[in-house]
């Protein structure tokens, strides 16, 4: 077949639609998760200025404890919770498949994996809540 | 030759940002931006916040959790963008966007942390 080296076919792909996340939940909670570090790096922002107001003095503190009771802030800060929440039970969730470890020739079951992760998660969460709560 | 990827020093820190955010941002999200401004519980007074804070510990704690976390963002964003939106032409500005803020978080994170009285 003379020429048919330069005649090459050109690829078809087709366009995915930018929505197609939307179609099933299965997707839609891909993006979810997904964007939930944006709540993350929301929170960082927030603590940041935590900071700042915190060695600026006890009257920045203060203003910056009034900005929180802001009721924007607020709702922002409801839906960072859940934002949050659904980022710590999918990543732990997820540790038995990142980590398939072995033992006596069978895999470790997926509780004995994201158990331990739970646990952590409430001894920690604990652990900081005293640190700040103990008056 | 050929040039060595640095994913997955990237995903590195984005694994280890996403263990952190995980375990220590609920419960600090919860306490400082909602049961403390709402009065549901009674958060620490300034004194007592300052001297935390002040902890040569503390600070350890809050540059590492600021820092991965911000890095964790930067990695996840990026693909949030570049699968979800399938914006593969803009590339070059999103990495300077997620990693370059990233990095200037952690920039910011060190002075603040550092400058405490």
């Amino acid at each position: 077949m003379p020429g048919s080296a330069q005649v090459l076919p050109k690829m078809y792909r087709t366009r995915m639609s930018t929505y197609w996340w939307l179609g099933r939940w299965p997707y839609l909670k891909f993006i979810l998760r997904e964007l939930s570090s944006v709540f993350v790096a929301w929170f960082v922002i927030m603590t940041l200025l935590q900071i700042d107001a915190l060695r600026r003095g006890p009257a920045d503190y203060m203003e910056f404890q009034e900005w929180l009771r802001n009721p924007v802030v607020i709702a922002l800060n409801i839906i960072s919770f859940f934002f949050v929440i659904f980022h710590a039970v999918t990543w732990f969730n997820l540790a038995p498949k990142a980590m398939a470890i072995r033992a006596g020739g069978k895999r470790v079951p997926a509780v004995l994996i994201a158990g331990p992760n739970y646990i952590a998660w409430v001894a920690i969460s604990a652990a900081v809540a005293w640190l700040l709560l103990r008056g | 030759m050929s040039k060595r990827s640095n994913e997955p020093f990237l995903w590195l820190l984005f694994s280890a940002g996403g263990v952190v955010a995980a375990m220590l941002i609920p419960i600090q999200l919860f306490l400082f931006g909602l049961a403390f401004p709402l009065g549901w519980l009674d958060g620490p007074g300034y004194q007592s916040l300052l001297e935390l804070v002040r902890h040569p510990l503390t600070r350890l704690y809050l540059f590492a959790l600021c820092t991965l976390s911000l890095f964790h963002f930067a990695h996840r964003f990026r693909y949030t963008l570049y699968d979800g939106l399938q914006i593969k032409h803009l590339n070059e500005l999103i990495n300077t966007f997620c990693y370059g803020g990233a990095i200037l978080g952690t920039a910011v994170t060190a002075y603040l942390l550092w400058i405490i009285p």
